[in-house]
């Protein structure tokens, strides 16, 4: 017997390559924290384990590299549930630690129990109740091998306290780091498929060369696959339009002369009615949302469709593909891309499309992304705020952003040209991912300049991060969009509930958001106007030793445009009415 | 106790450890579909068990819901045995009212179905019979009328037939 459990859950995790815990520790876990002082793991200690989960997730979003939570039993792990659903639905790789009462004692309604287990078992890619100290590295080596292969995903290890205890009996083991062979004979189901089948490649390469109007719809996938320079070869080859979904902003360049920009309920109206109208769609680890196809029966009615992803549930589960092609996304684009070119070789040309590029232009040129400029003395708009922020902060900027109003106008109004700068809760919308998950984003990236648009609603839900930030000198900055509302829902009560405001006003100035940065550690800046906007952000752009919170007050009545209403189809997309289109439900 | 028309039977081997059968079922659960029958037990390589699953659903959700299946860590192999080519087998424990009167008249039925008295009481007998469902549905039924005190049957299990195994079976997910 040659360690103890906690001493080897530690080492596993350093040879693992983790460099940064987010975490917070209690009475079940607290052996595994003893070991974390040897240790050159480097730990963040969090303010609420909500916390822990969306840092683990901003970092695994900006570094392709798994983030990784600790917190002990019960009401640490029940707090987490929501960090493991929203990597769940988005995707994200992730490791979740979580203390558990010694074994002897799970089922008896313990101090601190719940059945992490259980209760975990549907918001994670795979999870395991450890039961022996000896299985410590075999597990943890399975756990990152599973989020970070085939669609990457959270994995939960639930570890008792006794097998990680020096002082009880349990947690002696020997210690012996599984191959990579023991690692797959010792999941004899988890095979993920990599490569396309050839003859899938081939047919989707022959209706890529056929087709009249194809628009590439690609996914957070993409980013997952890290294949967005695939994905810009292939674009650039065939000459095809691409839309970004929400999660996979930043996979190919806004600025590029093919980008058409976010398409769903508030996308652009481009990105939107090329979908429409299109007659091949090429879906690239994009998944068939129904915030990006509306009514389902009316989405995309005379496309085929080729559709790419290395989750095979994803293919016909929305929609059936014309070419099913279960794979890596960088895998397959390459190997298409290579089909393409052969079939070019042999003599193979696109068809003529020209009439195709004009209607894209046409439709760019009549219904850009637009709003009103406020009138002096009246309220700051947004997106003016957001253009600012866009125009005054580097190109490679990475920013997060939460739920609402706010995020659907940055992820509008940013320009995205750069993959892994946007990090946004697209899943599950989880209101108060922001913070977190921009202080996450920062430790993963600390030559990056890290933005985080937040909303005031949002900030409510998990601001008490920042003074983490400001304890461990991680300086992001948070722009709060303060329209006293929660904007999202007051706008579906304006527009589809007859102006009936229920529960959605939070007021402008209760909390203090300015003295509640500065009690937090934080530089705090309040802008009311529009010529404030710049300096302000200036400003903070040169604070690199502790976050900077601005909050900017914005009209309340602004509303995000286009939008397609739920449930109607993407024909019916409404652009903002102040604008002349006039609103008809 | 008749079988759903459109039933499909999933044999899936899954790893033997604990948990398998909830992460299974919650996916069953989640979508709101009734598990008709479901048998566990270890197979020929004890790292492995195989689980029968009965469900009465479309094909389309069947579809999706086998692909999540799929996902599984711990799921190795599902497939789909369609009724006609495959071997299903089933047992029924039941206890039934048999007075002196009928007595003899159930005996008859027992042997007739090839099936087993295991125990004797003054006015009830416990039989066992062991076959394909369809038969244990048709003893069911003739063995209502004398009155049923209690019935278990232990849901079924099945393997491919052997000899056009290979051409029709539908390997949904094959490791
Ligand atoms: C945890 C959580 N609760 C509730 C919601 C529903 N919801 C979506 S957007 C929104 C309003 C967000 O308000 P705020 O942060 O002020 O953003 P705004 O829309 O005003 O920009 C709410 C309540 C949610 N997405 N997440
Ligand atoms: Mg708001």
């Amino acid at each position: 017997m040659d360690m103890n459990g906690g001493q080897a859950l530690i080492k596993a995790l350093e040879l693992e390559g983790v460099e940064v815990i987010f975490g917070l520790p209690g009475g079940c876990i607290l052996p595994v924290y003893d070991p974390l002082l040897d240790s050159p793991l480097r730990h963040i200690l969090v303010r609420h384990e909500q916390g822990a989960g969306h840092m683990a997730e901003g970092y695994a979003h900006v570094t392709g590299r798994p983030g990784v939570a600790m917190v002990t039993s019960g009401p640490a792990a029940t707090n987490i549930v929501t960090p493991l659903c929203d990597a769940y639905m988005d995707s994200i790789p992730m490791v979740v630690i979580t203390g558990q009462v010694p074994t002897g004692a799970i089922g008896t309604d313990a101090f601190q129990e719940c059945d992490t287990i259980g209760i975990t078992r549907s918001v994670t890619k795979h999870n395991e109740l450890v039961t022996s100290a000896q299985d410590i590295p075999r597990a943890v080596r399975e756990a990152f091998h599973i989020a970070t292969t085939g669609r990457p995903g959270p994995v939960l290890l639930d570890i008792p306290k006794d097998i990680v205890d020096p002082k009880n009996p349990n947690s002696a083991m020997n210690w012996h780091w599984p191959t990579d062979q023991e690692v797959r004979d010792g999941l004899p189901g988890y095979k993920p498929n990599m490569k396309g089948h050839p003859r899938k490649i081939r047919e989707a390469a022959e209706l890529i060369l056929a087709s009249d109007r194809p628009v590439i719809y690609a996914g957070g996938g993409i980013l997952k696959a890290r294949a967005a320079e695939a994905l810009k070869e292939l674009a650039e080859l065939c000459d095809i339009h691409v839309v970004t979904t929400l999660m996979a902003r930043g996979s190919f360049p806004d600025d590029h002369p093919l980008c058409l920009g976010m398409p769903g309920m508030h996308g652009n109206y481009s990105a939107v009615t090329s979908m429409q109208r299109s007659d091949l769609l090429i879906a690239l680890g994009s998944r068939f949302d129904d915030r990006i196809t509306g009514r389902v029966g009316a989405f995309a009615p005379e496309a085929k469709i080729i559709h790419v992803d290395i989750d095979p549930a994803e293919l016909g589960k929305v929609r059936r593909p014309d070419v099913p092609i279960v794979g890596d996304c960088r895998l397959v684009i390459e190997e298409l891309i290579g089909a393409i070119r052969h079939l070019l070789d042999g003599g193979a040309a696109f068809p003529e499309r020209s009439p195709w590029k004009q209607t894209i232009s046409g439709w760019q040129e009549k219904h850009p992304l637009s709003y009103k400029q406020s009138e002096p003395g009246d309220a700051l708009k947004p997106q003016f705020v957001l253009e600012q922020l866009r125009d005054n902060t580097p190109d490679d900027c990475i920013v997060a952003s939460g739920v609402g109003q706010h995020q659907m106008w940055t992820s509008q109004y940013w320009k995205f040209n750069h993959p892994y700068t946007w990090v946004n809760s697209g899943g599950l919308g989880t209101m108060g991912f922001a913070v977190p998950a921009a202080i996450g984003a920062k430790v993963g990236r600390p030559d990056a300049m890290v933005w985080a648009v937040d909303g005031d609603g949002c900030f409510q839900m998990t601001a008490q991060e920042l003074v983490t930030a400001a304890a461990e000198r991680i300086p992001v900055k948070i722009a709060i969009l303060n329209n006293a509302y929660l904007g999202m829902v007051r706008q579906w009560q304006e527009m589809f509930y007859e102006e009936r405001y229920s529960e959605v006003y939070l007021s402008p100035d209760l909390p203090d958001y300015k003295l509640w940065a500065e009690a937090m550690g934080c530089v705090g800046m309040r802008v009311e106007a529009p010529e404030e906007v710049e300096s302000a952000i200036q400003k903070a752009n040169e604070i690199d030793d502790r976050p900077v919170v601005i909050e900017f007050r914005t009209d309340s009545s602004e509303k995000v445009f286009p939008m397609v209403p739920a449930g109607m189809s993407n024909d019916d997309i409404i652009t903002d009415p102040a604008l002349g289109e006039g609103f008809v439900q | 106790m008749t079988m759903p028309n459109k039933h499909h039977i999933l044999s899936v081997t899954v790893v033997n450890k604990a948990g398998v059968l909830a992460r299974l079922s919650g996916l069953f659960a989640r979508r709101a579909f009734n598990i008709y029958s479901l048998a566990v037990a270890p197979t020929e390589d004890e790292r492995y068990s195989r689980i029968t699953i009965v469900v009465d659903v479309e094909s389309t959700p069947l579809e999706q819901i086998t692909k999540q299946l799929f996902k599984l860590i711990d799921v190795v192999k599902i497939t789909e045995l369609d009724p006609s080519d495959a071997v299903e087998r089933e047992l029924l424990l039941v206890t039934a009212e048999a007075p002196p009167a009928v007595r003899s008249q159930i005996i008859e039925l027992v042997d007739v179905f090839e099936g087993r008295i295991l125990n004797v009481g003054h006015e009830r007998l416990t039989m066992s019979l062991e076959g394909h469902p369809d038969k244990l549905d048709d003893f069911e039924e003739l063995l209502r009328p004398y009155g049923i005190v209690e019935l278990q049957r232990t849901g079924r299990v099945a393997l491919p037939k052997i000899d056009n195994s290979a051409a029709r079976l539908r390997a949904v997910k094959n490791a």
